[in-house]
């Protein structure tokens, strides 16, 4: 697969390893410091700070795939046998594991 | 029914052979596959672990009061340690990446600069969880285990936790480091008698006055209970035995993940620097096993948010 933008390319490459250092940066900050307001403040049962992380991860995750595995370019029907199954199974069984675990903390209190 | 399609035509539909459905060649689509097994296998291991992490949430050690070290600097760093390994991976990624292109240019020269960067930094990696296992096992402050199992830490109203040394020397400023002597549950039983002042905590983010236990009951449950130093297959000095399990489990297993990427990775390399590829007329193994060192780090950037943040 010839690529016509090559210079583009490593362009593409460095400026998403910035967003990914920028983005883990504001999470380490933010795992050191553990601003009081977003602990206090809960969504389902998780609070705000735990919510930031996962869905900085997910964006991390993201940009790993998409660009440094190149799936972003890849043909369609690729993208859908990789990433679908992933998303369907993957939140589900999260989905079972935390809130059974959270049922038998309840249980055990 | 293509009844004269032969292995050398091509037939009329996508998949009737012959072609690439998905657009990628056989190694490459099997590298998917594989990755997506490998992925299932990873979230089973960090639900496992959200599971026990939340079953247990008010007395599971916090990550930031366990890690707090930082190779030859004496002092606390929460999470540096962890965050430099994680810089460490993405850049040998990125430089796994600049490789896979220079790949795509027929460049072998810059493929070999690019994977070779790759390597050593696969290399500093491994070398950092070592340390990181090291420390971990060799263990930072101690701790007593009571009588009913609980890990505990030493507590004083001025200096917040005390190390086993601050406990039986408290006139020894500062946290010596390198060595690590062995105290006996005498010593430390003694020490604490001793200073009226001192309480014991249950570790965990749970509220100050439930995880704090009043001295008299601590003083009864220390009866019969033993030091923790360190961690090994039974007990750590950190909180409860699940939680040295999960550390060793889940970092060992991407460890080993790293481990057999950067031997993978070396071959390529070789085979690179032997001009393989520039025979074969593509750099596709180099754009496969990047995907697998890719991976590493997908699953490193998991285990780093679920383990040390969350």
């Amino acid at each position: 697969m010839a690529h016509t933008h090559s210079d583009n390319n490593v362009r593409t490459i460095w400026l998403v390893f910035f967003l990914l250092l920028i983005v883990t940066t504001v999470e380490v900050v933010l795992g050191i410091i553990k601003p009081e307001f977003m602990l206090n403040f809960d969504i389902i049962g998780m609070h705000l700070l735990n919510w930031t992380f996962i869905i900085l991860t997910l964006v991390k995750a993201y940009y790993i795939v998409m660009y440094f595995m190149h799936l972003k370019y890849e043909q369609k029907n690729l993208k859908w046998v990789i990433s679908l199954p992933s998303v369907i199974l993957i939140p589900y069984l999260m989905f079972i594991l935390l809130v059974e675990g959270n049922y038998i903390n309840g249980v055990l209190m | 029914m293509a009844t004269e399609a032969t292995l050398n035509t091509r037939a009329n539909g996508l998949w009737d052979g012959g072609n690439q459905p998905l657009g990628a060649s056989y190694g490459k689509l099997m590298m998917w596959f594989f990755l997506i097994s490998d992925a299932l296998t990873f979230s089973g291991f960090l639900t496992a672990y959200g599971l026990m992490r939340f079953k247990y949430p008010e007395t599971w050690p916090v990550a930031d009061e366990v890690f707090t070290h930082f190779p030859f600097v004496s002092g606390e760093f929460p999470l540096l340690y962890v965050a430099l390994m994680t810089f460490i991976l993405i850049m040998s990624s990125v430089t796994m990446v600049l490789a896979v292109d220079a790949g795509h240019k027929m460049q072998k020269s810059k493929v070999v600069f690019w994977l070779g960067l790759t390597v050593i930094g696969g290399f500093i990696f491994l070398g950092s969880q070592a340390w990181e296992w090291y420390h971990f096992i060799v263990g930072d402050k101690g701790a007593y285990e009571l009588n009913n199992g609980t890990v505990v830490y030493f507590h004083s109203p001025e200096e917040g936790r005390l190390s086993l040394t601050q406990l039986i020397h408290p006139e020894q400023t500062g946290h010596g480091h390198g060595h690590h002597p062995e105290y006996t549950t005498e010593e430390v039983m003694s020490a604490f008698q001793a200073n009226e002042n001192l309480t014991v905590r249950i570790p965990g983010l749970g509220e100050d006055e439930n995880n704090m236990i009043s001295r008299s009951e601590a003083l009864s449950l220390m009866d019969g209970g033993q030091v923790v130093q360190g961690a090994n297959m039974t007990r750590n000095e950190y909180g409860r035995p699940l939680f040295a399990n999960f550390f060793f489990f889940i970092t060992g297993f991407h460890g080993f993940h790293v481990f057999s990427g950067v031997l993978i990775n070396l071959i390529v390399f070789i085979n690179v620097l032997g001009g393989t590829y520039e025979r074969r007329g593509h750099y596709e193994m180099v754009e496969k096993v990047g995907l697998y060192w890719h991976f590493v780090d997908l699953v490193w950037v998991f285990v780093f948010t679920f383990f040390y943040l969350v």
